[in-house]
């Protein structure tokens, strides 16, 4: 199968074929890149980074995700090294990220001591700044008040905001409360409304990039891996060129491409979980010791000006 | 005098062995007659539908390495977080059909018919 994509019926640039060939490879801890209408995807390490990225990045950021602080049980009695690990790749990065997005599941039961020893450990972590969404286990007990007490003092209603970087728009968007019995993930009319106004006056031409722990995108709904919501989220941002969205919740790399706008998950630095309908729940996955960090990792993201989609890089905690 | 004394003393434990008796017992019969468990095992209730009596207190225990709720539809009851092993009950004193869920996993549904 040839990377050179023939057959380009989308100004996107990708085509079916190369895509899944690309998801293929995702997983493995694969660059998936897209540089003049040619989708690329090769082994990571550091040699092969500088291959694909060329021209240097206007902004690097990084995602990491599901630190689970608090969790003990036997899909990772010591989650506090591997989050350290996580912040060890992070730091060894050769350019090191602009800021930190962690998109939620901080914690493991939402109690002060667990806050703390995660802020205690990302103290650590090479960068300017670190920009949080709450996931479930952050927002037990108390409607996710203390999150927003310790994150969220400049966001608005349950903690979603945005800020500009590089020229690139961000929005970090809250589903993880107010759920409704028989539901999946929510966003709620409040946030909606908000992100309709927030992203009115950008040109179209403006990059965008949306976080948010629980996907945005219903990947398997009869384990909660979706958002009710959330079309009418995307509907606001299909007229924008280029779209990418982070998220959490299911402690594994996936990716989506739909018009202009490209899903990725991401993987956790806790556990794993199973991939859907593998298992009976998606519950914490019990590996082989020495096959764990093969499973967790971080994610670093480039943006190119001119270039209109970011390219993610997502590597396991084994790889050097 | 002695004989007395010791004959009180009898008389006392005797006392004391009976009500100790009568309290063990009467935990056993509520818990035999009026109380039933719901376990909560990979992301669901089980049993699912459950039929008690008027009265009858519901137990609800975690089993999963993860943190659930038990959350009434109409917030007749509300847990707390539940860690691996904890629990929760509730003790359903009105006839009715009672719809719950876990609210942070909201797919897990429930449901306790009360007559």
């Amino acid at each position: 199968m040839a990377d050179v994509i023939r057959d380009n019926l989308n100004p996107d640039g990708i085509d079916r074929r190369g895509f899944l060939k690309c998801m293929a490879w995702a997983g493995t801890g694969t660059l998936c890149a897209l540089s003049g209408g040619i989708l690329s995807s090769s082994a990571l390490g550091a040699a092969s980074k500088h291959q694909m990225n060329p021209m240097k990045p206007d902004l690097s950021f990084v995602q990491i995700s599901d630190s689970h602080i608090g969790f003990n049980k036997a899909a990772n009695p010591d989650v506090t090294a591997t989050l350290r690990q996580a912040i060890a790749k992070i730091n060894a990065l050769p350019t090191p990220p602009a800021f930190v997005l962690h998109t939620g599941d901080l914690t493991q039961l939402s109690t002060p001591d667990e806050f703390d020893a995660l802020n205690q450990e990302l103290k650590s972590v090479r960068t300017e700044k670190i920009f949080f969404v709450p996931g479930e286990h952050d927002v037990l007990n108390d409607n996710g008040r203390q999150f927003l007490d310790r994150f969220g003092r400049d966001s608005h209603g349950s903690g979603w905001y945005s800020f500009n970087h590089s020229g690139v728009h961000f929005i970090g968007l809250v589903n993880v409360l107010n759920l409704k019995a028989g539901g999946l993930g929510s966003l709620g009319n409040d946030q909606l409304e908000w992100l309709k106004a927030d992203v009115k006056h950008l040109k179209s031409s403006t990059p965008i990039v949306v976080f948010a722990h629980i996907p945005l995108w219903t990947i398997y709904p009869q384990w909660g891996w979706g958002t009710d919501d959330s079309e009418q989220a995307l509907s606001y941002l299909k007229r924008f060129g280029s779209v990418t969205v982070l998220n959490g919740h299911i402690h594994q790399t996936m990716q989506k491409i739909e018009g202009n706008i490209t899903f990725h998950t991401a993987m956790s630095t806790a556990f794993p979980q199973p991939a859907p309908g593998t298992a009976p729940s998606p519950g914490p996955m019990v590996v082989p010791a020495d096959t764990l960090s093969s499973m967790l990792g971080v994610r670093d993201v480039n943006f190119v000006r001119g270039q209109h989609t970011l390219a993610v890089v997502d590597s396991t905690l084994e790889e050097p | 005098m002695k004989f007395a004394k010791l004959l009180f003393m009898s008389v006392f434990l005797v006392g004391i062995a009976g009500c100790i008796g009568r309290t063990v017992l009467s935990a056993q019969a509520a818990k035999d007659a009026s109380s039933q468990q719901i376990k909560i095992d990979n992301f669901s209730f089980n049993p699912q539908q459950l039929t008690i009596a008027q009265g009858t207190t519901v137990v609800w225990a975690n089993n999963d390495d993860v943190p659930h709720t038990v959350v009434g539809t109409h917030q007749e009851f509300r847990s707390k977080a539940l860690d691996t092993s904890d629990q929760f009950s509730f003790t359903f004193t009105k006839p009715g059909t009672y719809e719950y869920f876990c609210s942070v996993h909201p797919m897990m549904t429930g449901t306790i018919i009360v007559k």
